[in-house]
């Protein structure tokens, strides 16, 4: 479970502090695939790198399974984030490594012992359905293949937490379906609780559960995908449910 | 023709050996002790840049510093200011091993700005990635920043190698050997031109094997 309490973020930027997040309160249940929409510098990106703590947040706490990882610091705070997967919308994979090289990463960072975490990783390469490949580096793979292999890399270390920043945003709207399928597929199999950014209220349909909607820094309305679907409260919901394509 | 070349290699073969040896052993040293040192500094003024991994705007500043005034100061300017210094690390001011302090110092800064450049090239998602997965400090600078810069890397110490060749030609002006130091000798004091020409033609030659080896290496290794 990630609780989110009283959270804010103020960036200081030469003399002018922009506050990205504002008083933030968010409860995400294991095994959710909780989406977190917003328009473009809403403050989607900051609030989910709160959870990793790759941002500090100004004020607010950040709960963990109930631990209090606010000030994690150190050691602590490195096996707190390795415990954490995440994928990114230019995927970030290293561009001087294989794919299994990549998947390997998170273990070779823990010192895992090698022969194992290469048997690891050729697994969840597996999974993703990209065992053939193993040996090819990123650049000779496309968008999709390249986000499948961060999607291995962020289960090498068998976390319960994933987070995507936008992670199809890069990607066609067919690739886009596969990506999500597989998401859904390992929140299902490995009841991985899934935190998925993004600004598309398809994605959002497509594969959450339950979902917040932040304008301007703060949280404006959330709820199961159903409820907020069928009566947004929001102007900026309904906006955003507006520019949705239309399925049904 | 063929005599006259004979006649010439028999009389001057083996200073130019001697001479493209010395010049060889003067750069070759000079850069891995520059980059020995020269990658730390690159390293750390990266890192303790604003918004970096680890921001320390008075380290970088100072570091920023002494790597601007290394780079302004002439080279020969630095060669006969550092004597004493040569004297005291090398134990000679002269010849080759002498030269190897200047250049070596000389070259440092060079380095520097060069690593801070090849990992400037990283860009900010395969650094936040590896501190998603829990990578400490020291993982991300050996595993992402310098392996991922690898290629940029060896392209620099190619244009480092080449700049100190010609640095190392100006030491030899001040007696530290290698083929500079016989241009200067037998083409301008003594006036014979074809020597000056035969170390020239070295040079180029010694140049050429660097660079082309740097491109195929460099490109072998970029999986880009
Ligand atoms: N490191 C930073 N320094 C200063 N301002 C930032 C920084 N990161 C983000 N911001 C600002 O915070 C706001 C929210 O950014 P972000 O969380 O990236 O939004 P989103 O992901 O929803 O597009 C934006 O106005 C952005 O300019
Ligand atoms: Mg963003």
């Amino acid at each position: 479970m990630i609780e989110i309490r009283n959270l804010s973020k103020t960036y200081d930027a030469k003399h002018i502090q922009h506050e990205a997040l504002c008083d933030i309160n968010l409860t995400i249940d294991d095994g959710d695939i909780f989406g977190i929409i917003g328009v473009s510098g809403a403050g989607k990106s900051t609030l989910v790198r709160c959870i990793n703590l790759l941002e500090r947040p100004t004020t607010g706490r950040v709960l963990i399974d109930g631990d209090d990882v606010t000030d994690f610091k150190g050691r602590q705070l490195l096996e707190l984030r390795s415990r954490i997967g995440m994928i990114f919308q230019d995927f970030s994979l290293f561009a001087q490594r294989t794919v299994l090289e990549n998947v390997r990463f998170p273990l070779a960072v823990r010192h895992q012992d090698k022969q194992e975490s290469y048997k690891r990783a050729q697994e969840l390469l597996e999974l993703v359905g990209l065992a053939d490949k193993a040996r090819n580096y990123p650049s000779q793979l496309s968008g999709g293949q390249q986000q499948r292999v961060a999607i291995a890399r962020a289960l090498a270390n068998s976390p319960h937490i994933i987070l995507c920043d936008e992670a199809t945003s890069a990607l066609d709207s067919l690739t886009t379906e596969s990506i999500l399928e597989l998401l859904r597929d390992i929140n299902q199999r490995f009841g991985v609780t899934i935190v998925v950014i993004t600004h598309s209220m398809d994605v959002v349909r497509s594969i959450c559960n339950k979902v917040a909607v932040i304008d301007d820094s703060r949280i404006v309305e959330q709820g199961t995908t159903e409820e907020v679907f069928a009566r947004p409260k929001a102007a900026i919901t309904e906006r955003l449910l507006k520019t949705a394509g239309d399925h049904d | 023709m063929i005599e006259t070349l004979q006649a010439f290699f028999a009389e001057y073969g083996n200073l130019l050996v001697e001479g493209t040896v010395a010049t060889l052993i003067m750069t070759t040293a000079s850069t891995l002790i520059a980059y020995l040192i020269g990658i730390p500094i690159g390293v750390i003024v990266t890192i303790t840049a604003p918004g970096s991994l680890r921001p320390h705007p008075a380290v970088n500043a100072v570091l920023g510093w002494i790597v601007n005034i290394g780079r302004s100061i002439p080279f020969i300017i630095l060669l006969v200011a550092l004597i004493p210094v040569s004297r005291f690390i090398a134990g000679t001011s002269l010849g080759t091993t002498g030269a190897i302090v200047p250049l070596t110092i000389g070259a440092i800064p060079f380095v520097a700005r060069m690593v801070e450049g090849s990992l400037a090239e990283i860009g900010p998602g395969r650094i936040e990635a590896a501190q998603a997965f829990g990578a400490s400090t020291l993982q991300i600078i050996t595993k992402v920043l310098l392996w991922e810069s690898l290629p940029s890397l060896i392209r620099g110490a190619a244009i480092t190698y080449i700049t100190l060749i010609g640095y190392s030609a100006i030491a030899g002006a001040v007696g530290a050997g290698g083929l500079g130091d016989i241009a200067i000798r037998f083409g301008y004091y003594r006036y014979q031109d074809e020597v000056m020409i035969a170390t020239i033609v070295l040079l180029i030659i010694v140049v050429q094997i660097i660079q082309s080896a740097s491109d195929i290496l460099s490109k072998k290794i970029d999986k880009r």
